[in-house]
């Protein structure tokens, strides 16, 4: 079905980013309880969600922060985790790289796993929209998710504040990682890429500097990339990272 | 405890990466392809990084570099229940109370 105006494409994209927030809200509400523990505080915690807007890469930061790791290597490892926005940008700008560049500006500031799948598949799917529509169905699409991610972020700092001493929260971010990647093991190479770095991660937890993440990270992704030329595996453009 | 300087370095710091990420290709590159190499490399990112981050977590997670019994069960937990249901809310739950009933019985 074609629309007829750019206020119809932004509310389809409403509808369609609305069950997503089911998503979204869980892992902001889990990452206020979690910074809360770490001692951030509330007005923290949503200046955190506010500027930063990617789960894994604020659960990695937080994690390696309470490891007292320097600060170069929480930011490389942060963004590490976050490289896969750089291929969903790449991906959407064949249909929005010719929209005005402020809009460029909040499109990429608003860029996450959700406006991105759905986006792309619907730009897709329908040659026909002009480019104000397609910006009107991507921003249609963050709304819902953004006011959950920011409220949940709130609730969460809240609720962290409450919590009785005692609880095992050390491991609640392993915990979480562990739920975001073990849904990411679609293929062989995944699991090649996984192993390798967990190896590697496990000797070199010796190297200075908390470095050995970093040479672990690219030992496994020169693993996973190297058996995929192997094993000639269907590419699966980001379509296998499911957090926000 | 996170230092407070440390902290607001890393929030500004990680929120101007992530941006320059995001606008990478919408802003400045345009609609040239990437070049695959850096593709393939890029899809296993995610994947690396994160197991190499838990790994030492799980295995040291005990006192003096030792291994806590409760944490690998549990982390063992969230892997299995994750992989099978393709679920991260299930294996959230499931580690939790894999934690929670170990450390009850065991801690």
């Amino acid at each position: 079905m074609p629309f007829t105006t750019t206020k119809s494409a932004f509310w389809a994209g409403v509808r369609d980013g609305a069950p997503f927030i089911a998503v979204a809200g869980p892992f902001a509400l889990l990452f206020g309880v979690l910074a809360t523990e770490a001692g951030l505080s509330v007005f923290e915690v949503m200046s955190f969600s506010l500027v930063v807007i990617a789960g894994a890469a604020q659960f990695t930061a937080l994690q390696l922060m309470q490891d007292q790791a320097p600060t170069v290597i929480v930011l490389l490892s942060a963004l590490a985790v976050n490289l896969r926005v750089a291929m969903y940008s790449a991906a959407l700008t064949p249909y929005l790289g010719r929209a005005p560049l402020w809009q460029r500006i909040f499109a990429a500031y608003l860029l996450v796993d959700q406006s991105y799948a759905l986006s792309h598949a619907k730009f897709e799917e329908d040659a026909s929209m002009t480019v104000p529509q397609r910006m009107g169905y991507y921003f249609g699409t963050c709304l819902l998710v953004m006011i959950v991610w920011f409220g949940a972020s709130y609730a969460g700092a809240a609720i962290g504040t409450t919590l009785p001493a005692g609880l095992p929260l050390d491991f609640a971010l392993p915990i979480a990682f562990l739920s975001m990647v073990a849904p990411m093991m679609r293929t062989l190479p995944h699991l090649i890429a996984a192993g390798v770095a967990v190896i590697v991660a496990l000797l070199g937890v010796a190297i200075p500097y908390s470095l050995g993440l970093i040479v672990a990270g690219l030992a496994g992704m020169m693993a996973g990339a190297q058996a995929e030329l192997w094993l000639k595996t269907e590419p699966m453009l980001a379509r296998d990272e499911g957090d926000t | 405890m996170i230092d407070k300087s440390t902290l607001w370095l890393v929030i500004f710091g990680l929120g101007i990466g992530s941006f320059l990420l995001r606008f990478a290709f919408l802003g400045f590159v345009g609609d040239r392809p990437l070049p695959a190499w850096l593709v393939r490399h890029l899809r296993y990112t995610a994947v690396a990084i994160l197991p190499a981050l838990v790994a030492p977590l799980v295995v040291y997670s005990g006192e003096d570099g030792g291994t806590d019994p409760t944490r690998v069960l549990a982390a063992l937990v969230t892997l299995g229940v994750g992989i099978w249901t393709r679920n991260v809310f299930a294996a959230i739950g499931a580690g939790a109370a894999a934690l929670f009933v170990s450390v009850y019985l065991l801690g």
